[in-house]
């Protein structure tokens, strides 16, 4: 049987393990070769592991196992030079370019009154700015392919102004704006350009949650706004795969500008 | 291995148009289906309906993909006549996993000249229509342990239009009850979601009385599917006049299927970029 995106090329951003480490096996999986790039560095004030080489690695391991090709490399969706690079090596070698999914993005939690200028740059520069890169470098390709489609992460926090995360609500936001704006830019190329909100994934970015308590002490009202409505705590990087996979696929070749929420109901409680 | 294998959808509106291609998209991907339409033409209705015949073609296609179908003639305003249909389906079938809430029908008229009955008729089959659709559902699918929803609105549910003042009121309401029931039913795992297609290739909008509303300036002999595919065009951001009623089946199937199972509450567009014009 065919596959959903036999065929394509996907550029995935982050891609050494949690959500995207999962879209670049589910898309290899329908039949997609991969070009990755991820930090697989420390992030200054992170409250939870960094990606490392080996997890890159990992992804590259389990996408060839697929027998799906992949060109990995390490860079920071803030170095447009590294990234430009990455790019054009991988089209370089595996020949074209048809989806972007621009999932690379950090969190850091704390009050309004804690966030240092060094976190507000660090969220904004890699969430926002390293989307915005993201699209700006790729879509020369995808207009050169003849169309295509990005998926951009932004989060329920995109959405909804979620409580002690002021640069991520800020950066989040600004993606589903640019999300917006890039679509109609980019549609007279044929090029689809959505927006994922996940709501809480099972991935190593939820070894943070245990700031939440300290945090919510004094706040209880606030708990609430992180409740999904369907009675689960958290998806699994699947769930939000198959939304990527979905928007990347020719099954939705008229979906543009959207904003898909994965997030079980938490945007509408 | 089929996307919904071994599970059961109903479709309201089923015998052509959307309706018959959502129930062979689900098909092919190994769903059995329980089809209803009114199968007759209503009063302020001024194109073609469906027909008994149509119902009996879309029978004909799900049997050739080897899947089973029951199909009824029914309106979605009368609501014991639909739960009897939903009750005799899931009799036979053995459940239900999946509701596609689509029958809808399309009239015009300026707010001011709007009759009543135009007015009752198109809130009657596209919005209460609806709601009786999920009302009869729901129980079925909570003996199932859970399941999808999918109502049908349209762009006109996300923004307003000149012309069809019911329509877009229906269609908005639609939004309404779709994030309602997200809400009442999340607890049992039951997700609720809606599609908004832009304009589809299909009779409610290839027709002269459609083609009259949207290119008044052009002589009858003029208005031609290819002069009017620019009119559509200038509606939609992606350069396609309209969409193909498989790409609405191919969202449909999505939000149908596990793949979607922590999704609801989404008004998904399928639209070519048109409500964010």
């Amino acid at each position: 049987m065919t596959g959903r995106v036999e065929g394509k090329v996907a550029f995935v951003t982050g891609a050494a393990r949690g959500q995207g480490r999962s879209h670049a096996v589910r898309l290899a999986e329908e039949g997609a070769d991969i070009i990755a790039v991820d930090l697989c560095g420390p992030v200054p004030g992170l409250q939870y592991s960094h990606a490392t080489e080996e997890d890159l690695q990992e992804t590259v391991r389990q996408v060839e196992a697929l027998d799906r090709r992949i060109v990995a490399r390490k860079a920071d969706v803030r170095d447009r030079a590294a990234m430009k690079a990455a790019i054009d090596e991988g089209i370089a070698e595996l020949g074209h370019l048809d989806i972007v999914v621009g999932n690379a993005g950090i969190c850091i939690l704390a009050p309004w009154d804690e966030v240092t200028p060094e976190v507000w740059d660090e969220t904004i520069s890699t969430n926002l700015t390293g989307i915005w890169n993201t699209v700006q470098l790729t879509a020369p390709h995808l207009i050169e392919a003849g169309g295509g489609s990005i998926i951009l992460t932004s989060s329920a926090a995109g959405l909804k102004g979620l409580p002690f995360l002021t640069p991520y609500v800020a950066s989040k936001f600004g993606v589903t704006g640019l999300t917006k704006a890039f679509a109609h830019e980019l549609a007279k190329h044929n090029i689809r350009v959505n927006s994922l909100h996940p709501t809480g994934v099972d991935t190593p970015m939820g070894e943070m949650a245990g700031e939440y308590p300290r945090l919510l002490a004094g706040n209880e009202r606030l708990a609430g706004m992180l409740t999904n409505s369907l009675p689960i705590d958290v998806t699994e990087p699947r769930d939000q795969s198959n939304a990527v996979l979905f928007l990347a696929s020719d099954e939705s070749r008229y979906i543009t500008a959207m904003a898909m929420t994965v997030d079980a109901g938490n945007t509408q409680y | 291995m089929g996307r919904l294998d071994g599970k059961v959808a109903f479709i309201t509106g089923a015998a052509r148009g959307q309706g018959r291609s959502h129930a062979l998209r689900m098909a092919e991907e190994g769903a059995d289906i329980i089809a209803v339409d009114v199968a007759r033409q209503l009063p302020t209705v001024e194109y073609a309906m469906s027909t008994p015949d149509d119902l009996a073609e879309t029978v004909r296609q799900v049997e050739a993909l080897d899947r089973r179908i029951v199909a009824r003639e029914a309106d979605v305003r009368d609501y014991p006549a639909l739960k009897s249909a939903l009750d005799d389906g899931v009799a036979e079938l053995g459940r239900l996993d999946i509701v596609s809430a689509n029958a809808g029908i399309f009239s015009q008229g300026r707010a001011d000249e709007l009759s009543d009955e135009s007015w009752d008729e198109m809130i009657g089959v596209n919005l209460t229509g609806v709601w009786h659709t999920a009302k009869a559902a729901i129980p079925h699918l909570k003996a199932a342990g859970g399941g999808s929803i999918i109502l049908t609105s349209s762009t006109a549910g996300i923004k307003g239009f000149e012309n069809f003042a019911h329509y877009v009121s229906a269609k908005h309401g639609v939004v309404g009850l779709m994030r309602t029931l997200a809400l009442e039913l999340a607890p049992d795992m039951i997700r609720v979601n809606s599609v908004h297609p832009t304009s589809v290739d299909t009779p409610m909008i290839q027709n002269e009385m459609l083609y009259a509303l949207f290119a008044p300036d052009l002589e009858p002999a003029e208005r031609t599917r290819e002069r009017l595919a620019e009119r559509f065009q200038a509606m939609n951001a992606l350069p396609v006049p309209w969409v193909e009623p498989v790409d609405i089946s191919n969202a449909v199937l999505w939000l149908a299927s596990d793949e979607s199972r922590y999704v609801t509450g989404v008004m998904l567009p399928v639209d070519a970029g048109a409500t964010t014009k």
